[in-house]
C-alpha cells in the first residue's frame, strides 16, 4: 500500500517536473504560446486542461485495456484516442453549457482549443505504452496537467512583465517567448536527478 | 446493365473476398503491439471494423443524446445582434465582450440598444430594429487630450531613462514632467487604442484622429495621468489643462497651463466655465461653443477644436431689429433700425451667438447656422401641426 502511494507520487512528480511536457518533451507549444500572454487566460486554460486530461486518460484506459487489447487492435490507438478525446470534449462542451453556463463562459473557449492538442493525445498514448494501471493513468494525467499549468503560469507571469521590458525590435513578441522557453527548459533539466531509481 | 452503385458493390465484394482468403505474413503493425510471426488479417480487419463502427455509433449516439438532453435555447436574435456590433471587444458598453452585450441587449428589456459606441448610430439603429427597442440617438464622442504641455512648451524635472511607457514612467516619482498633471508623452494611449485613432505627434503629445476615434474610453482608462477625457463631439471649446497647482507654479512648469485667472468666467455669456481646484473647467452642458474664452485666455490654455471658424453675414430677410448688435460680444454687427444690418468681417470671431438670437434666422455663415435653421424649421412645423 505504502509503496503504491510512493509510486503514484513519483509518477505525478515525474510527469509534472522531470518530464514536463512543455519544457522537456516540447509538446503542446501552440497552446503554450497562444494563451500565456495573460495570467487570467493561463489559469483558465490550466484548469480546463488538467480536468480534460484526467478524464480522457481514464476513459482511454478503459477503452484500451477492455476493448483494444483483447481484440488485438492496439495499433489503432492514435485514431481511437483522438476520437475519444474529441467526443469527450464535444460532450462536455454541450453538457457544461446547460448545467453551468457560468463555467461555460469562463472555460468554454478553451475547450474547443483542447480537442486537438498534442499533450492531451500524448497522455493516453504514454499510458498505453507504459502499461499503467487505471489509478496510475489518472495520476499521470493529473501530473501532466499540473506540469502544463505550472509551465503556463510561469510563462504568463514572465510575459506580463515582458510587456514593459525594452526588448530589441527583432525579438519582440514570439521570438523572445521562445528564448525564454529555452531558458526555462534549461532550468527544468535541473529536476532530472530528483528521483533516482 | 449494372448501375454505378451496383458496380461499386461488386468491386467492394471482390476486394473483401480477396482479403478473406489471404493470410499476410509479417503485417506491419506497430504501436504498442509485439511483432508476431503471422497476423490473421481476417479477424483483424473484422474486429477493427466492428470496433471502429461500434465506437463511432456509441459516440455518435452519446453526442446526439447529449445535444438533445442538454439543448440550450439560443435566441437567434443574439447572433444577429452580434453581427452588427463592432467586434472590437473594447468593453465600452460595460460588458465583458460583444457576445455578453448581445445576449444582455436581447434578453434584458432595460439594456439600451445604443451602448455599442464603436458601432455608432447605425449600429444602434440596427440593434434596436432586431430587438424591437427604441434607439435614442447618441451623439458621437471623441477622446480629447487635456494637455498642451509639448516638449517645447513645458519643462521637465529630471531625465527619465526607462521603459517607454507612461504607466512605467509614472512609477518613477510621478513621471519626468515638471507639471504633475500633464501628459507624459510615452504613448501608452496610442498602444491601447483598438481603432488606431491615436498617434504620437512630433511635440511629444498624442494626436486624436477623430475620423477613427469611436469614444470607447480605452485610452481614458489607460492614461495614468488622466489627461484624456472622452467628451461629446459638439463640445469643441475646452480648457485643455488639469493642473491643480497654483497659477505661479503652473506657469513655471508649462507655458500653456491654466492659471485659474478667471478671465473665461468673466467673459462667458453663458456661465459655462467655473474655476475650481486651481483650474477652470467648462460645463459642457452650458457651453454654446462660441469661443469667446478662447480669444481672451491669457495663457492659451483654452482650445477651440473647430479648425477654422467661418464668419457671420446677414441675409436679405433681415428685419432690422438690432438684436444682433446688442448680443454680439465684439460689436461686429451694425445698422439702423428697420434696415438691413451688416457684420464687420474683421471684428467677427464666428461665435454664432447672433445666429442663435436672430428672430428671423437672417444670419448665416457661422458654425452653428445649419443647426439653428433646422431647429427653427422644426419648431415652425410643430406650430403648424398644432394649429
Amino acid at each position: 500500500m505504502n509503496s503504491e502511494f510512493t509510486k503514484l507520487f513519483e509518477l505525478i512528480i515525474s510527469a509534472s517536473l522531470i518530464n514536463n511536457f512543455v519544457f522537456t518533451r516540447f509538446l503542446g507549444l501552440c497552446i503554450f504560446f497562444g494563451v500565456s500572454k495573460k495570467m487570467e487566460t493561463a489559469v483558465g486554460m490550466s484548469i480546463t486542461f488538467t480536468a480534460v486530461m484526467m478524464i480522457s486518460a481514464a476513459l482511454s484506459w478503459v477503452v484500451f485495456s477492455y476493448l483494444m487489447v483483447p481484440l488485438g487492435i492496439t495499433f489503432l490507438e492514435i485514431i481511437v484516442f483522438i476520437g475519444i478525446i474529441a467526443g469527450l470534449v464535444q460532450a462536455s462542451d454541450t453538457i457544461m453549457r446547460k448545467v453551468s453556463p457560468g463555467l461555460y463562459y469562463k472555460l468554454g473557449i478553451y475547450l474547443a482549443l483542447i480537442s486537438t492538442n498534442c499533450i492531451i493525445l500524448a497522455v493516453p498514448l504514454v499510458n498505453a505504452g507504459e502499461k499503467y494501471t487505471f489509478i496510475q493513468s489518472i495520476a499521470f494525467g493529473l501530473g501532466s496537467g499540473l506540469g502544463f499549468a505550472l509551465a503556463l503560469i510561469i510563462m504568463a507571469s514572465i510575459r506580463e512583465k515582458l510587456e514593459l521590458a525594452d526588448v530589441p525590435a527583432a525579438f519582440k513578441g514570439l521570438p523572445m517567448a521562445f528564448v525564454i522557453t529555452g531558458l526555462i527548459a534549461l532550468a527544468f533539466t535541473g529536476f532530472s536527478g530528483l528521483i533516482t531509481l | 446493365m449494372p448501375t454505378g452503385l451496383d458496380r461499386k458493390k461488386i468491386a467492394l465484394t471482390a476486394v473483401f473476398l480477396v482479403l478473406l482468403f489471404t493470410q499476410v505474413a509479417f503485417a506491419g503493425v506497430g504501436g504498442g503491439i509485439e511483432a508476431k510471426e503471422t497476423v490473421d488479417i481476417v479477424p483483424l480487419v473484422k474486429w477493427t471494423l466492428v470496433f471502429l463502427a461500434g465506437l463511432g455509433i456509441v459516440f455518435g449516439a452519446g453526442l446526439a443524446i447529449a445535444a438533445k438532453r442538454f439543448a440550450v435555447q439560443i435566441d437567434p436574435r443574439v447572433e444577429k445582434v452580434k453581427d452588427v456590433l463592432a467586434h472590437a471587444h473594447c468593453g465600452a458598453c460595460g460588458y465583458a465582450g460583444c457576445e455578453q452585450y448581445a445576449e444582455a441587449v436581447v434578453n434584458n428589456p432595460d439594456v439600451s440598444p445604443a451602448l455599442c459606441i464603436p458601432a455608432g448610430a447605425k449600429g444602434a439603429e440596427a440593434v434596436a430594429l432586431i430587438t424591437g427597442k427604441k434607439a435614442e440617438i447618441k451623439e458621437p464622442q471623441f477622446a480629447r487630450i487635456m494637455c498642451q504641455g509639448s516638449t517645447s512648451k513645458s519643462r521637465k524635472k529630471f531625465k527619465y531613462e526607462g521603459v517607454i511607457d507612461c504607466r512605467a514612467a509614472v512609477l518613477a516619482g510621478g513621471g519626468d514632467k515638471a507639471c504633475a498633471y500633464g501628459c507624459l508623452g510615452y504613448g501608452t494611449c496610442t498602444r491601447v487604442c483598438p481603432f488606431d485613432a491615436l498617434h504620437m505627434g512630433n511635440e511629444g503629445l498624442p494626436v486624436v484622429d477623430i475620423t477613427k476615434c469611436t469614444g470607447c474610453r480605452k485610452c481614458e482608462q489607460a492614461c495614468p495621468k488622466k489627461v484624456i477625457e472622452v467628451l461629446p463631439a459638439s463640445r469643441m471649446v475646452l480648457v485643455t489643462c488639469h493642473s491643480r497647482d497654483k497659477g505661479g507654479e503652473t506657469k513655471k512648469s508649462c507655458d500653456l497651463g491654466c492659471i485659474a485667472c478667471g478671465m473665461c468666467v468673466k467673459v462667458c455669456p453663458f456661465d459655462a466655465p467655473a474655476v475650481q481646484n486651481n483650474f477652470s473647467k467648462i460645463d459642457v452642458n452650458k457651453c454654446k461653443v462660441c469661443g469667446l474664452c478662447v480669444a481672451k485666455c491669457p495663457t492659451k490654455a483654452i482650445v477651440d477644436f473647430i479648425p477654422s471658424r467661418s464668419k457671420a453675414f446677414v441675409m436679405d430677410n433681415c428685419i432690422g431689429c438690432q438684436i444682433c448688435t446688442k448680443v454680439c460680444p465684439v460689436d461686429a454687427p451694425s445698422g439702423e433700425q428697420k434696415k438691413k444690418h451688416s457684420i464687420d468681417q474683421i471684428k467677427c470671431i464666428g461665435c454664432g451667438i447672433c445666429t442663435a438670437k436672430c428672430p428671423v434666422q437672417a444670419i448665416d455663415g457661422t458654425f452653428n447656422a445649419q443647426e439653428v435653421f433646422a431647429a427653427a424649421a422644426a419648431k415652425k412645423q410643430k406650430q403648424t401641426v398644432a394649429a
